[in-house]
């Protein structure tokens, strides 16, 4: 006999993120997943960012790797409240583990949650955490053409950030075709150029996170 | 390698709905997988056989109907199947931009033995 199911495969996962959201929504925190490839520069970014927010707001950083806390003892260092999640080979973070990680953080309300997903432009585009915004970081080494090959990813990207841009005199990077790649995914998305190492286009990047 | 969590999912719901419908051994398990959706196939079946070991699912097929990504043209105002590379339209050229056709990620039936 058939049975009809026409159920989604991620329904379970989409559950436990729509309650993530209405706890984050609950207590006015903002939930940032901070999305890249592996080397793209998101802890750099992400600890500019608790930089910048110091003495504006309390700010929460969650660290998804498949193995090892480096990243997690940079933060704890500059005195930044942060929970690791070993996914022990596991290829991104799901709304779970967010769940779990929340229980351990317990963010006050009003504060900011800075989630570094793993390293990967495939796997985490298709398991929502219930987040807030969704900051995709392409960095200029990797090449123009990233739009055009990770589509999902980009699709889900609430603002862009194309990093390193201080190396862009040394690489054959075609900004145009980056920029209309990113364009026809998300129209309306922000496209912030910027380099934690010279600084240069911080400033419009932080106001976007106000 | 997600697929590793998703076919795991994909034998919970198939058992469940199995049972529910008092099914004795699953058959066949048709999903639609959509071009966009960042799953393979092949993995998935790889990852099936392990997870479905022991359930009603354990030796069920796997059937997958992919759906092509369709993007939307603004010029010509209407869809267009995604070439196989870039966004462009193949009608006028322009770059188009991706619709919910190609996201598709479920499953459709199962097939049990009474």
């Amino acid at each position: 006999m058939e049975i009809r199911i026409m159920k989604g495969i991620m329904d379970a996962n989409g559950e436990i993120a729509t309650q993530n959201r209405t706890y984050f929504a609950e207590r006015n925190i903002t939930v940032i997943n901070v999305l890249a490839s592996p080397g793209a520069g998101k802890t750099t970014l992400i600890m500019a960012i608790c930089n910048y927010l110091k003495d504006k707001r309390k700010v929460y950083v969650v660290e998804g790797d498949i193995a090892s806390s480096i990243d997690a003892e940079k933060l704890d260092q500059m005195g930044v409240s942060v929970v690791q999640i070993n996914t022990g080979g596991g290829c991104h973070l799901d709304a779970n583990m967010l769940r779990e990680a929340m229980k351990v953080l317990n963010p006050e309300d009003g504060s900011i949650v800075l989630i570094e997903n793993v390293g990967n432009l495939v796997c985490p585009a298709a398991f929502d955490l219930g987040d807030s915004k969704r900051l995709l970081i392409a960095s200029v080494p990797e090449g123009h053409d990233k739009p055009y090959k990770y589509i999902s990813m980009f699709s889900y990207a609430d603002a862009v950030v194309l990093s390193k841009v201080d190396l862009l005199p040394y690489i054959d990077f075609d900004m145009d075709n980056f920029e209309a790649g990113v364009k026809a995914l998300v129209p309306d998305v922000p496209i912030f150029k910027l380099s934690c190492k010279t600084g240069e286009g911080l400033d419009e990047f932080f106001d976007w996170l106000k | 390698m997600h697929e590793y969590s998703v076919s795991k999912q994909i034998v919970k719901m198939a058992d469940t709905e199995a049972q529910a419908a008092g099914g004795k051994k699953i058959l066949e398990i048709r999903i639609a997988v959509g071009d966009l959706s960042t799953f393979v196939d092949e993995s998935i079946q790889m990852y099936f056989e392990l997870f479905s070991a022991g359930t009603l699912a354990q030796g069920a097929k796997l059937v997958f109907r992919r759906i092509p990504a369709e993007f939307f043209c603004k010029t010509c105002g209407k869809n267009f199947v995604k070439p196989k590379t870039g966004f462009d339209c193949p009608t006028c050229g322009s770059q188009g931009s991706p619709t919910e056709i190609g996201k598709e990620f479920f499953i459709e039936s199962l097939e049990v033995e009474d």
